[in-house]
């Protein structure tokens, strides 16, 4: 399946991009996450605090399906 | 009055206490995030804040609505800045009114410190020795 990727921040830096649409067989973010990290070798030295699907808060190990936004944001520090 | 808000402005904070000023309660707990001039170390010269609004406001409105029902407070506002900003500079700006000073100063720091570990905000500081970088909020941090 078709999936879209967004990184914010430290990830977009660490990626080298904002988006990108993957062809994927992840079935959840933790799994994808681990593919993306494989792809940019530099997302490897983080580890993923939250995860969003389709703009709204999700699990990682939440079910994604074809055509899903999955956003990546490393830890947050607001305030 | 119930809302959270991202501003790329400085923060009107005469504005933003006005709305929340009510007959009906006899308290108001204020609470200011400043840019400051060092961490952990190193000197700070100014700060940069990313935020992916549509959910930060998204789901900072989830924690003001759960401040307001936890705490049973009368009006509760947030406004976070986004983009660059100097030292001293409002960052982030929580207000709550409610009849007495117990309720409003607890949910105002529940509002705080879910605000830190639950909104997809970002923050880069800038330092004197010319170098750069997202801090890391390691409390927040789970491992995938």
């Amino acid at each position: 399946m078709k999936v879209k990727v967004r990184y914010f921040a430290a990830f977009r830096e660490a990626a080298g991009t904002e988006t990108e649409t993957l062809e994927t067989a992840a079935v959840s973010p933790a799994e994808l996450f681990v593919e993306c990290a494989k792809r940019h070798q530099p997302l490897q030295k983080y580890s993923a605090s939250l995860v969003a699907i389709n703009d709204e808060m999700a699990d990682w190990e939440a079910l994604i399906s074809d055509g899903d936004e999955i956003l990546f944001f490393p830890p947050v520090a607001g305030g | 009055m119930k809302s959270f808000g991202v501003s790329t402005h400085p923060i009107d904070l005469a504005a933003f206490r006005k709305q929340l000023q009510d007959r009906s309660c006899g308290a108001y707990v204020q609470f200011d995030g400043w840019v400051r001039d060092h961490n952990e170390g190193q000197q700070v010269l100014r700060l940069e804040y990313e935020i992916y609004e549509p959910l930060a406001v998204k789901e900072g409105n989830r924690i003001i609505t759960e401040a307001v029902e936890r705490f049973a407070v009368s009006n509760a506002c947030a406004i976070h800045r986004s983009g660059l900003m100097g030292l001293s500079e409002v960052a982030v700006v929580v207000g709550v009114s409610s009849p007495h000073r117990g309720e409003a100063f607890d949910a105002c720091r529940y509002i705080i410190d879910q605000a830190k570990v639950r909104l997809p905000i970002w923050k880069k500081e800038y330092y004197a020795n010319g170098n750069a970088e997202w801090v890391n909020c390691q409390r927040c941090a789970h491992a995938v």
